[in-house]
């Protein structure tokens, strides 16, 4: 990424129009060849897996299976359309949708919120409630969710098993601890002064996050929602544990369901469309936000 | 004022909390209360038993059996993803040919190699599974990697992968080195472009080759992102789930060969219904996971180098 900017020219050693000297040459050019040649091993190992599930997709599930590697012999669109509404993916298309949509505005809301308070003010309990939020992203899930089980079965006064409000109020409470953690630091960079400003000339508390804070912490806000669009989307053992309804399954539940059916109903390029339906929301956000996804991946190892 | 500022911070921290807390700490809480139950889910039917329910785990085959599994990865998985991440980000950011006269300069396309390698770190583990599935079916021509093999001559190296005894684990470990490399390679990437070129450029003119230069210079300034990223990776091959259960052979088999301790747990809950024997597991689960976070910053720590 930075390579080239930090790559300052070292005059002497330009020559009129040679790339470097003597033995900058030989030894960068054998090193050049070298590393290209692992580095394109390595992406097709990572790529072609990817590429084969998306041309798999137009083959026949007879020819899937039969000669894996081949290219469709004709497209077979109908892998879609059965993926869409014989498989159901549709309907678990729009329940993730739902799901994870909710979610993520949830989380982002509510944790910009916490993180907003605990950074900016200074009250009695602030430290104690913000190691209650960040202690809570070294809580194993396997650990969280015999528990939770029961309590969204048992919960007073509604259903929360296997419901949108449920998996969403569950899904917010995971992504809380990073969204504060992450939040909390970046609103602590942010000027204290546009807020005091905004305050002398008579805006509320909550007036000044709403309009003054939240478009400044702006940069923040989509690193960490589109982490957690990503978490969310992918999902697994939450929904398998606490949403074992058909027509409540999100993607990743249908698809592993799906799946495993395989074995008898072979319907391997319905399976490998729905795959490629699953991937595309998320290869969306990837390719255009590819900058801001690693960066806010990778956030939390680099802080 | 004062009044106004205290109503704000209760009403912003309020809601955030109690979702938090009771999707969060209270399970958490009541795992370790669960742990010393006999309970099986029926309301009100839960007998406290005390430790019997460690006991029994301390004697069960199959969870040592299954923490095996999770520990061999746990020390494994980090070393191979980690070594591979750092051998490709330094390849990306120093293993260019000489250009423009620079001495130290990324390879061309590093972006576009960060982007394939990054990738399976966003999509679904449920994919990953059903695609590295295909990748290992038996089958001598059905199988990717089998038909593979024989269309190379190489049939003698075709194997039931997850369904050879031996060969099961190692193949659920590739597959997560193959997810993981990537996020690293991403990590080191960026921490290596925030050190300084001149230290580059220094130990070169002072005679220092590529391998010198990334075991004295490279790595001891990356230490400290090192050390934080083994602790995640273990963390991940702690878990080993939805890997486990959608590829392997009768869910932890052949024979127990992939079983690990969240499948156990999984079953032991959803399918025979002991919550209290479960929920001791993943007491254990906490156990190792905070053992090998501790053990992993007291012995990897070192000088921190500021640059």
């Amino acid at each position: 990424m930075t390579t080239k900017a930090g790559a300052a020219p070292v005059a002497e050693e330009v020559p009129e129009k040679g790339r470097g000297a003597g033995r900058g040459r030989t030894e960068g050019g054998v090193l050049n060849v070298f590393s290209h040649g692992i580095l394109l091993a390595w992406a097709l190992m990572v790529g072609l897996p990817l590429l084969w599930v998306l041309w798999s997709s137009f083959k026949s599930s007879g020819d899937i299976l039969g000669s894996p590697w081949s290219l469709p012999r004709s497209l077979h669109f109908e892998n879609w359309a059965h993926a869409w509404d014989r498989a159901n993916i549709g309907r678990y298309f729009l329940n993730t949708v739902v799901v994870v949509g909710a979610s993520v505005i949830g989380t982002m809301t509510l944790g910009s919120m916490a993180g907003y308070v605990l950074a900016r003010f200074s009250f009695p309990g602030n430290r104690f409630i913000y190691y209650l939020f960040v202690a809570g992203m070294s809580f194993p899930v396997f650990m969280l969710v015999i528990p939770l089980f029961f309590v969204l079965r048992d919960f007073p006064g509604t259903r929360l098993l296997a419901t949108y409000p449920g998996l969403i109020l569950v899904y917010i409470a995971f992504s809380l601890p990073f969204t504060v953690f992450f939040m909390t630091a970046f609103f602590r960079t942010l000027p204290a002064s546009v807020a005091e400003a905004a305050m002398i000339d008579g805006a509320s508390h909550s007036r000044v996050f709403f309009q003054v804070m939240l478009p400044m912490a702006k940069p923040g806000l989509i690193s960490i929602g589109i982490f957690n669009f990503l978490g969310q989307w992918n999902q697994y053992l939450l929904p398998m544990v606490l949403n074992q309804r058909e027509d409540r399954y999100v993607l990743t539940q249908g698809l592993a369901e799906l799946a495993l059916q395989q074995g008898y109903q072979g319907d391997w390029g319905g399976l490998m469309a729905g795959m490629v339906i699953a991937m595309l929301p998320v290869l969306i956000v990837y390719v255009i936000f590819q900058r801001q996804v690693q960066a806010g991946l990778t956030a939390g190892a680099l802080k | 004022m004062r009044h106004g500022k205290y109503r704000f911070i209760a009403g912003f921290l309020a809601l955030p909390l109690a979702i938090y807390a009771i999707f969060v700490i209270s399970p958490f809480v009541q795992a370790f209360q669960l742990a010393m139950t006999d309970w099986s889910g029926l309301a009100g039917k839960a007998t406290y038993i005390g430790f019997k329910n460690y006991d029994k785990l301390v004697h069960s085959d199959e969870f040592w059996n299954a923490l095996k599994h999770n520990v061999v990865m746990l020390v494994l998985v980090p070393i191979v993803t980690l070594a591979l991440g750092l051998f490709f980000a330094y390849m990306l950011n120093v293993g260019g040919r000489a250009r423009r006269g620079a001495v130290i300069t990324g390879v061309r396309g590093a972006r576009f190699y960060k982007f394939v390698f990054f990738f399976p770190q966003v999509i679904s583990i449920t994919i990953i599974s059903v695609i590295w599935f295909n990748i290992y079916n038996p089958d001598p021509s059905d199988g990717m990697l089998n038909s593979l093999l024989g269309a190379v001559g190489l049939d003698s190296l075709q194997s039931a992968w997850l369904g050879e005894k031996s060969l099961a684990l190692a193949c659920i470990m590739v597959v997560m080195v193959w997810a993981n490399v990537g996020f690293y390679v991403v990590l080191f990437s960026a921490a290596m472009a925030s050190i300084p070129r001149e230290i580059y450029e220094a130990s070169l003119l002072d005679g220092a080759g590529r391998a010198q230069t990334f075991f004295r210079i490279t790595l001891p300034l990356l230490w400290d992102t090192v050390q934080t990223g083994w602790v995640y990776m273990g963390i991940i091959a702690m878990d080993a789930f939805a890997l486990v259960q959608i590829m392997s052979v009768n869910m932890g088999g052949p024979d127990g060969a992939t079983d690990v301790v969240p499948l156990r747990l999984y079953q032991t809950a959803f399918r025979d219904s002991q919550f209290g024997y479960a929920s001791a597991m993943g007491v254990a689960m906490l156990v190792v996971t905070l053992l090998f976070a501790v053990l992993t910053m007291r012995f990897a720590r070192r000088e921190r180098i500021e640059f």
